[in-house]
């Protein structure tokens, strides 16, 4: 149970608090309502790319990351499809830095054309080192536009192309910066040992001022049911083949998105879990392989994704992973199997409060969500899952024609 | 509100007091040494006992790690399948690890299921069976998943630089190959096993919310656990480097990247220089701030990223930077490097900067020992060099107390260019 009081300004800024008494560090984490699903088709990697800019200088504050060291604290953030997502932890007593280094830069920017072109080319390393330079570190690239024709998942988050992050403007930034850094785009969390009435102040102070932006309402297209089954098969410089099959399933606020969840793991989540015991251990046909959800906040994928052992040919290792499928949506679970899934469940949520910026991330993602308390429901909604829920969700995910199947050969 | 001047930073307090949950010491029946660090938050808990069982020990590659490895593949009773549906069904986690020096068995577990996942653990150190079935499949998985990191130039240049700095023949130098795995015997495992995972080679420390009855359970599980403590092996001299190696390159041809390592071997945490390296590797590499990342990535944008870092091993330690950037760039950032080697052996730092760095340093201090888990992975990392919590008190001084004149020395004194060694893994 994550206890928070939460509280909005005027300007819209949503602000949750989290009393966490043992720590003497406190947690940051301002999440604002932007991913590379709010691009331009033409200008893909603009969110992340951004990100990084969100470092390069604000009205106030000519680096962002000193005063923040000078003060003991440490800070990064990632960026998704949904989500840019910014988080500091700092000592209790010098809280109040972060706020104005937080409200500074959602304020006003003021980073140099030098900025930007530098940036750019360190995204383009990032690109290259993460994508590019990897074994099988293209296979997103690649999965992505199969499984998404209309929707923007169909592009990764560092963007479609390197030219997209090459050609951005000065002009591009800023209006990326006024459409979506505003208080009302954003959710502030804040968890340590700290007061409710404190935090009042200090936002209040800092970030009462900055005025709300227009509000954004977002269009995003929808991706059309997949009917038919696509396939694609590449040769790459790696030195075992791999199967990767990307089924598309229900959205974050779905009331299956739990069950999907609970699919996976019954699948996949741990030594115990069946594609491991019966493909990597019994059979002998991967190397490794693992079942996951992307869980994006609309319809995400349900993906497999595993290396062939050496001498084992693609359609025996697919249709391996098929007999697994035709399993978990014929046969109900057993009790035990669904039993022990929920008590991981429950031992995950349990650890994961563990640490205050964990705590913090969780509420603002909830609060994103709809609501902060969705935190501490999930517990009883996966509680509430079914062996009947497990198969007929099953069913409804894993059809061959709403799969993408990517064949990737060692050359 | 309105006269708010954002000019004005809010002040800065430094962090002057760390407070540590001191671990009560005690002792299973046995003699096992047991370290309780009782934070008495959420009611679950992390029991880890470590072996003095690395690849440090080891008279053939890869058998440290996979004698670790295959702890969980099985027991007289249990099958590698039902250790596993037991752990997973109470919602727990067994985590093994090893490195250069030891051998690590770690139970994660909530409380109310101690008596249940808490004899898995006990039957995975003292009885593994070694199943010859289980270990082909591991070395079959182990081969192909290395087969696959040897793509990547960062973990070829991991592997190499070891052997730069320490020299083939050095067991902190040896590289293992693919062949190597196909070495590997039950035999070799059963004796490693026998020889290093025993009562009196073992130190535990349990951290969370330690249950007042956790030492009886501990005797009750570990009663039979014996053995005595190994022998160490005779050092090798640790000059075995032909003397031209300064440089190498290896080749992974179509890299978009180089990886880039330059370092040295220097010495472990007991040394009296070694809190003081620390906060000049900080400056120099050690922190998004440092002179690295601010001139190679936030300058220039040759890399994503770039850092450095001084390790601490049992019986030695090194100091090494470590990046990688477009292959194109590859030349023009080991200058800059270089030259951000030499600029701290000519200049003083400033003022300034060293404060900051100092302030940096002391708020990861508090922020590594936030919650039970971090606070015992670092009382770990005092307790395997012999030494306990007055070295912190003692780190946090010297950080305090260090100046610009010191820094200067210390950088004249390790980072002689001619010391180091340079390896790049890329195109030809």
């Amino acid at each position: 149970m994550i206890n928070f009081e939460k509280f909005e300004l005027e300007n819209g800024l949503k602000v949750i608090v989290h009393h966490d008494r043992s720590t003497q560090i406190v947690a940051v984490n301002l999440l604002y309502d932007v991913g590379a699903r709010d691009e331009n088709p033409d200008s893909t990697g603009f969110a992340h790319l951004f990100e990084h800019l969100m470092f390069g200088g604000s009205v106030h504050i000519p680096k962002y990351d000193t005063p923040l060291e000078r003060a003991g604290g440490e800070n990064n953030a990632f960026t998704n499809n949904d989500i840019t997502n910014y988080y500091l932890t700092i000592p209790k007593q010098n809280l109040e830095l972060a706020f104005w280094l937080e409200s500074d830069r959602m304020l006003d920017l003021a980073f140099s054309e030098k900025s930007l072109e530098v940036q750019r080319n360190v995204v383009i390393e990032e690109f290259k080192q993460s994508y590019l330079n990897q074994p099988y570190g293209d296979v997103w690239l690649l999965l992505r536009p199969m499984a998404y024709k209309t929707h923007p998942y169909q592009w990764a988050t560092i963007g479609k192309d390197i030219s997209h992050i090459e050609k951005a403007t000065m002009e591009d930034v800023r209006n990326f910066y006024q459409r979506f850094y505003n208080p009302n785009n954003a959710i502030l969390t804040i968890a340590g040992d700290v007061e409710t009435d404190q935090i009042k102040k200090l936002a209040e102070k800092w970030f009462g001022s900055i005025p709300s932006g227009n509000g954004y309402s977002r269009n995003i297209p929808k991706e059309p049911r997949q009917i038919e089954a696509r396939q694609l098969s590449v040769q790459r410089n790696v030195p075992f083949d791999a199967l990767y099959k990307a089924y598309h399933m229900c959205s974050r606020d779905d009331k299956q998105y739990h069950t999907t969840d609970l699919v996976s793991d019954i699948l996949s989540n741990g030594d115990s879990s069946r594609l491991f015991n019966r493909l990597v251990k019994e059979k002998n046909m991967f190397s490794d392989i693992h079942a996951y959800i992307t869980g994006d906040r609309d319809e995400g994928l349900f993906i497999f994704s595993g290396k062939l052992v050496k001498g084992v040919t693609m359609e025996e290792a697919e249709k391996a992973v098929q007999e697994e499928i035709q399993q978990i949506t014929t046969k109900p679970v057993e009790i035990d199997e669904l039993e022990k899934v929920k008590n991981k469940i429950e031992s995950t949520l349990e650890f994961s409060e563990i640490s205050v910026l964990n705590k913090a991330m969780n509420l603002s993602y909830s609060e994103l969500l709809g609501d902060a308390d969705l935190i501490n429901q999930e517990k009883s909604l996966y509680t509430a899952v079914t062996r009947e829920g497990i198969m007929e969700t099953a069913k409804e995910i894993f059809r061959e024609d709403n799969c993408s199947t990517l064949y990737y050969y060692a050359n | 509100m309105s006269n708010l001047n954002r000019n004005i930073q809010p002040d800065i307090n430094l962090v002057d007091r760390i407070s540590l949950v001191k671990p009560v010491f005690e002792r299973m029946d046995n003699g096992i040494p047991v370290y309780l660090i009782d934070t008495a938050q959420q009611d679950l808990i992390k029991i880890e006992f470590m072996f003095s069982g690395g690849s440090w020990y080891e008279t053939k590659k890869l058998i440290a790690n996979f004698t670790n490895r295959m702890l969980k593949e099985g027991t007289p009773s249990m099958s590698s399948r039902d250790i596993a549906d037991r752990i997973d069904y109470y919602g727990a986690h067994l985590e093994t690890s090893s490195d250069k020096d030891m051998g690590y068995v770690s139970l994660y577990s909530l409380n109310k299921h101690l008596d249940k996942t808490l004899p898995v653990l006990a039957e995975i150190i003292q009885s593994p069976v070694f199943n010859q079935k289980e270990l082909d499949t591991l070395k079959q998985n182990r081969k192909q998943h290395f087969l696959v990191n040897n793509e990547k130039v960062r973990y070829l240049a991991k592997r190499k630089f070891n052997e730069l700095i320490f020299g083939k023949g050095h067991p902190y130098g040896k590289v293992f190959s693919s062949e190597d795995f196909d070495q590997i015997s039950r035999n070799d495992l059963v004796s490693f096993h026998n020889q290093f995972y025993t009562a009196g080679n073992c130190k535990v420390i349990a951290a969370g919310k330690i249950p007042g009855n956790l030492l009886s359970l501990l005797n009750k599980y570990f009663g039979n656990f014996s053995g005595n403590v190994s022998q160490q092996p005779i050092l090798p001299a640790i000059d075995m480097i032909n003397p031209e190696d300064k440089k190498a390159h290896l080749v992974k041809k179509n890299a978009v990247q180089t990886a880039i390592r330059v370092g040295k071997v220097l010495f472990n945490k007991t040394h009296p220089d070694y809190v003081r390296l620390k906060v000049l590797n900080t400056i120099l590499g050690g922190y998004f701030g440092s002179r690295l990342m601010s001139n190679i990535r936030e300058d220039k944008g040759y890399t994503y990223g770039i850092g450095s870092a001084i390790v601490s091993l049992h019986h030695s330690g090194y100091f090494f930077i470590t990046s990688e950037v477009g292959s194109d760039v590859a030349q023009d950032a080991i200058r800059e490097i270089y030259h951000e080697i030499d600029h701290l052996r000519q200049e003083k730092v400033p003022q300034q900067e060293l404060d900051l760095v100092k302030n940096y340093i002391l708020g990861s201090f508090l922020r590594s020992n936030d919650g039970a888990f971090a606070q015992a992975d670092n009382f770990k990392s005092l307790l395997e060099y012999g030494l306990d919590y007055t070295y912190f008190d003692h780190y946090i001084e010297i950080v305090k107390a260090i100046n610009t004149g010191e820094i200067l020395d210390l950088a004249q004194q390790y980072l002689d260019p001619e010391s180091l060694r340079l390896l790049t893994v890329g195109q030809e």
